[in-house]
This record gives C-alpha cells, sequence and structure tokens, in this order.
C-alpha cells in the first residue's frame, strides 16, 4: 500500500520535531530491535478553567516514515489538549489523523499514543513526589 | 524529474533486442511448442534454440537445461526434486519395500537424509529447507556466513555427513552482494565422492541459486563442478516470469509439479515460449556485454559510490567484504538512520534503491542476511542497498550520493541521539 499525503507530508516536514529546554517531562519509548524508538518531551500549562494542558510536546524519532509521521502527528493532537483528555487518546485518533495506514504499520502510531501517555504519567508521579516532598 | 534506478538487484529492465526477439511470439507465432502441427513446430524451434543459447552459458548438454517459472521454481525444483527421487528409491525396492518401510525416515531414525545450506541464502532457498526440516524430511545444517558474509570451505568439509544428499549455497548474496567459494565446494564434493565410491557416488549433490551471479560470474557447470544451477531472466535484462534449472545429466531428481511431459518430464506446464526466447537472448547478450567490459565499467563506478559515500557520510559503513563482492552491488548502514525512511525519502527525490531490511515489504524484522553476517537487529534497521546496472552513469551515482547524503542528515537531526540514551 502507498502512504498517503499527509503520511508524506509529516514524514518530510514532522512538525514539533526537536527538543525542549527544561522539560516538565521526557520519556524514551520503543525498541530498537523493531526499529523504532521515540523521545517525547512536555511542557505543562493551564489553561483558563485551570486544567493542566499540554502546553507545547516535542519528539526525536529514529524510525520508518510512519514512525516520524504519527510522532509529528500525535505531538500536534497533543498541543492544547488536558492531561486527561490526553490520556484517552488512542492511536486510532492518530490514525485517523493521517488517513489510512498499511497494516503492518500500525504498531508505530501504538507507539506514539503510549509515548505520550507515558510522558503524562511521569510528570504525574514527578508533581506527586514534589508534593509528597513538600508536605513532610 | 528524470528517474535514478539503483535497484537491479531486485530486477532489471527488459533489454531492446530481448523484447525485439519476444515480440513474433505472443500474437503471431503463438503455437504451443508441444503441438505436432507447424504453429507447434514454429515454437518448438524458437524454445529448442533458446535450449542452445542455455547450453552454451552453462557449457553443457541440451538435455541438461530445464526451463521454468523463475529461480524460485528452480530453487524448489533443484532441493524438493532432489529429496523426492532420493525417497522414491525406498519404495521402489522391489520386494524389499515391507522390510525398509519401518525404517523410512519420516520420524526420527538415522537415515533421515541430511541438507547443507548457508544462513543467508534467499528465503526460496532458506524456507524450502525449513519446511522439509519441520515436515521432518530432512535434517539441515545452516552454515555460518561470518562478518565479512562468505562461508568457509572448512565449514563445509566438517558439516557433510555420510547420509549428505544435497549441499546448496547460492552464488552471490542477494543483498550484500559476496560472492560464494563456488568452485572449491565443487572440488571438495568431487573429491568427497571419490572417497566413498561404494555409494555409487551419486551424493551429496551441489546446487547452487545463481540468480545474482548470472550477470558477472561464470555459470560453466564443468568449471564450477555443479550438479544442479538456478537462473532467472528478470534479473539479467529478460521478462519476469521465467527463469532456468541446470540439471546434470543422471542426476536423481524428480519433478515435482505433476502434469504434461514438458521439459523432460521434469517440469509439467505448457512453455512460456515468449518468456523462453527473451531468457535465451538475454544470457546471450551477457557475454557480448562482458566482452565489451561492461563488467568492470560497473565495478568502477560502484568503487566510487563506496568511496563517495563512506569518506563524505560520517559514521557510514560497508556490509560485507568489499573484495569478494559482486560489481553491482554496495550496501551500507548508517548509525542513528532508520533504512526505510530513508529509502522513502529518496523514493520522493526519484531515487529508487532498497533497504537491506524486509520492513517496506511488509514484514517488521530485520533482515536475515544482515544479522547472519553479525549486525545488531538496530544496525539492520539502518541499511541500504544499492545495485547499479549496465546503463548506470557516474552522474546519476553522484546526484545519489549528493541526496542520500541530505537525507542521511535529516534523518539524524530527527532521530537526536535517542538510540545512545535509549
Amino acid at each position: 500500500m502507498r502512504y498517503s499525503k499527509k503520511v508524506l507530508d509529516h514524514f518530510l516536514r514532522p512538525r514539533n520535531q526537536g527538543t525542549i529546554k527544561n522539560p516538565d517531562a521526557v520519556v524514551i519509548i520503543g525498541n530498537p530491535k523493531c526499529g523504532d524508538l521515540m523521545k517525547f518531551y512536555i511542557k505543562v500549562g493551564k489553561n483558563k478553567q485551570g486544567e493542566e494542558t499540554i502546553k507545547e510536546a516535542k519528539f526525536e524519532t529514529l524510525g520508518c516514515g510512519v514512525a516520524i509521521a504519527t510522532s509529528s502527528v500525535a505531538t500536534e493532537l497533543a498541543k492544547g489538549k488536558t492531561l486527561s483528555e490526553m490520556m484517552e487518546i488512542t492511536c486510532n485518533d492518530i490514525i485517523k489523523e493521517l488517513g489510512e495506514l498499511p497494516k503492518s504499520k500500525i504498531h508505530c502510531s501504538v507507539l506514539a499514543d503510549k509515548g505520550l501517555r507515558k510522558a503524562i504519567e511521569a510528570y504525574r508521579k514527578k508533581k506527586s513526589k514534589k508534593l509528597n516532598n513538600k508536605n513532610f | 524529474m528524470k528517474k535514478i534506478y539503483l535497484d537491479h538487484a531486485a530486477t532489471t529492465p527488459v533489454d531492446k533486442n530481448v523484447l525485439k526477439a519476444m515480440l513474433p511470439y505472443f500474437s503471431g507465432k503463438f503455437g504451443n511448442a508441444m503441438s505436432i502441427h507447424s504453429f507447434g513446430q514454429e515454437a518448438l524451434e524458437a524454445k529448442d534454440k533458446a535450449r542452445e543459447q542455455l547450453a552454451v552459458f552453462f557449457n553443457c548438454e541440451l538435455s541438461e537445461v530445464i526451463f521454468t517459472s523463475g529461480a524460485t521454481e528452480s530453487n524448489n525444483l533443484a532441493i524438493k526434486g532432489v529429496l523426492r527421487s532420493y525417497y522414491s528409491k525406498f519404495y521402489s525396492l522391489k520386494g524389499a519395500k515391507k522390510a525398509i518401510m519401518p525404517q523410512l525416515p519420516f520420524n526420527k531414525t538415522k537415515i533421515r537424509p541430511h541438507i547443507i545450506t548457508s544462513s543467508f541464502e534467499h528465503h526460496c532457498v532458506l524456507d524450502t529447507c525449513k519446511t522439509l526440516e519441520k515436515e521432518g524430511m530432512a535434517d539441515v545444517t545452516y552454515l555460518p556466513v561470518y562478518k565479512k558474509g562468505i562461508i568457509k570451505i572448512q565449514d563445509v568439509k566438517k558439516a557433510i555427513r555420510p547420509e549428505t544428499i544435497l549441499i546448496s549455497i547460492m552464488y552471490v548474496n542477494n543483498e550484500i552482494g559476496t560472492v560464494q567459494p563456488i568452485k572449491e565446494i565443487g572440488k571438495l564434493i568431487r573429491e568427497k565422492k571419490k572417497e566413498k565410491k561404494e555409494e555409487g557416488e551419486l551424493y551429496p549433490l551441489f546446487h547452487t541459486d545463481a540468480t545474482q551471479a548470472a550477470n558477472y560470474f561464470d555459470c560453466d557447470a564443468e568449471k564450477l563442478g555443479i550438479d544442479l544451477l538456478s537462473v532467472s531472466a528478470h534479473k539479467i535484462y529478460g521478462p519476469k516470469g521465467v527463469g532456468a534449472l541446470y540439471v546434470r545429466k543422471n542426476t536423481p531428481i524428480k519433478r515435482i509439479q505433476d502434469g504434461g511431459d514438458q521439459e523432460y518430464k521434469l517440469r509439467a506446464g505448457t512453455h512460456n515460449v515468449p518468456g523462453i526466447v527473451g531468457l535465451g537472448k538475454a544470457v546471450e547478450q551477457i557475454r557480448t556485454q562482458n566482452s565489451k567490459g561492461g563488467s568492470k565499467k560497473i565495478l568502477d563506478l560502484r568503487n566510487h559510490l563506496i568511496k563517495r559515500i563512506l569518506t563524505e557520510i560520517p559514521k557510514s559503513h560497508l556490509n560485507g567484504s568489499k573484495e569478494n563482492r559482486s560489481p553491482n552491488n554496495a550496501n551500507f548502514r548508517f548509525d542513528n538512520v532508520e533504512g526505510e525512511g530513508l529509502v522513502l525519502s529518496l523514493d520522493m527525490e526519484g531515487i529508487a534503491v532498497s533497504t537491506g531490511s524486509a520492513c517496506s515489504s511488509g514484514a517488521l524484522d530485520p533482515s536475515h542476511v544482515l544479522l547472519a553476517i553479525g549486525l545488531k537487529p538496530e544496525q539492520a534497521h539502518g541499511s541500504l542497498r544499492l545495485t547499479l546496472g549496465k546503463n548506470t552513469t557516474r552522474k546519476e551515482i553522484d546526484m545519489a550520493v549528493d541526496k542520500i547524503k541530505e537525507t542521511v542528515k535529516r534523518l539524524r537531526k530527527i532521530s537526536g541521539s535517542v538510540l545512545e540514551e535509549f
């Protein structure tokens, strides 16, 4: 199957590619044996309702075209979403955003949504640790 | 945008002269080569001419050339056909049938025949061997190929058992282009056979898959000391869907596809006459091409390619031996770059290359060839194969190198240092 125009576009011109200085969380996900590794950086902010949101999300990815495109789309989807909203994002949302994907390639996008969830979890863990430390 | 094709190991364009030779046999001279009437005779003549061309190429008799649908079929026929013949001998022993039956090697008895092959054969050989192993029809030894991608004669020697019936080693590897010591193995087997005269000197038989070798290497069956040799037309500027198997006279082999009496009863099915005519013309052209120094020209271009990549792109490596390598093959790997992304990027620039990894073809496992030469999976994922053809120019190579340089740089920027940090 040929890749959709959108996949090729995100592969050639990935959005949010790069690093964040002083991020609130950084995670690496993937397995070099499968050929795909993704690193996500997030910066957390607050919206008008006072809910925590993804202020900024960036990535570095070693992987095939789809791995890069899904990293790009996932970080785009993440921006501005509340953390709880972002925890609900599944691989299907990413695939929908990109149009169709070859079946054998779906594991790449599974990786991107997992990666962002892992980043949020890491952030929450860090935060609760900080709170605990304050309480003592 | 003018496209640049550097994937000749995948397939080659049909040569103009080959196409011209084939064209009359599609519609005008359409006869079935097995028919008695004039239409059939016309087709038969064309087929026989092609057989002569192949016989010159293999330096063999006409009856030793079997036309097939391609190298996959040739390889299947060679391996399964030899095994089938081996088993049929047990059944055909008059009176002894019952006595021998309980010992038949369908279970784990000692007389199960043994096959030797290498760990980086094309899948049509490797999977055939694995299937036979799984079905309990044969024991198989997969020889190591080491870092250089070349098997050692000593390993072949050590692996041979009294019950070894077939040794199947590819001539040139399809991914990394390394050349195997076919002539030396042929010599070794001949000597081994002399030692065990009482067995009738039949086994072990020696087969080589010469699909990637036919363009540049000697396929003289006598010189190589080979019993079975597979070729495919579409790798040598012929059409797809046709190939041949050289079968030495008196080789114990049975057909694996039942039907008509075609090809000395070894390969049933109506002859692909235009295809066979094309294959004949294609092997004939190889001689002219090489006598004009075509192979040297490709070698020089390929060396230029390797030199430029390795000197101009940091952290780039050549996979497999540089010296014992087909003149048209270069296979690189780049640290912190994934091969499929590289191929995809280059394709958008009009440059057709391929990855060593099967990732792009649907499977996600890294290439068995690159793992066999000792690469880690993450290294194997970063590989790129470029295979030149007779019409490749220096300008094309230089343009390709420039684009590869740019793309590797871009993809490395995207991947950062994620692999080291993992």
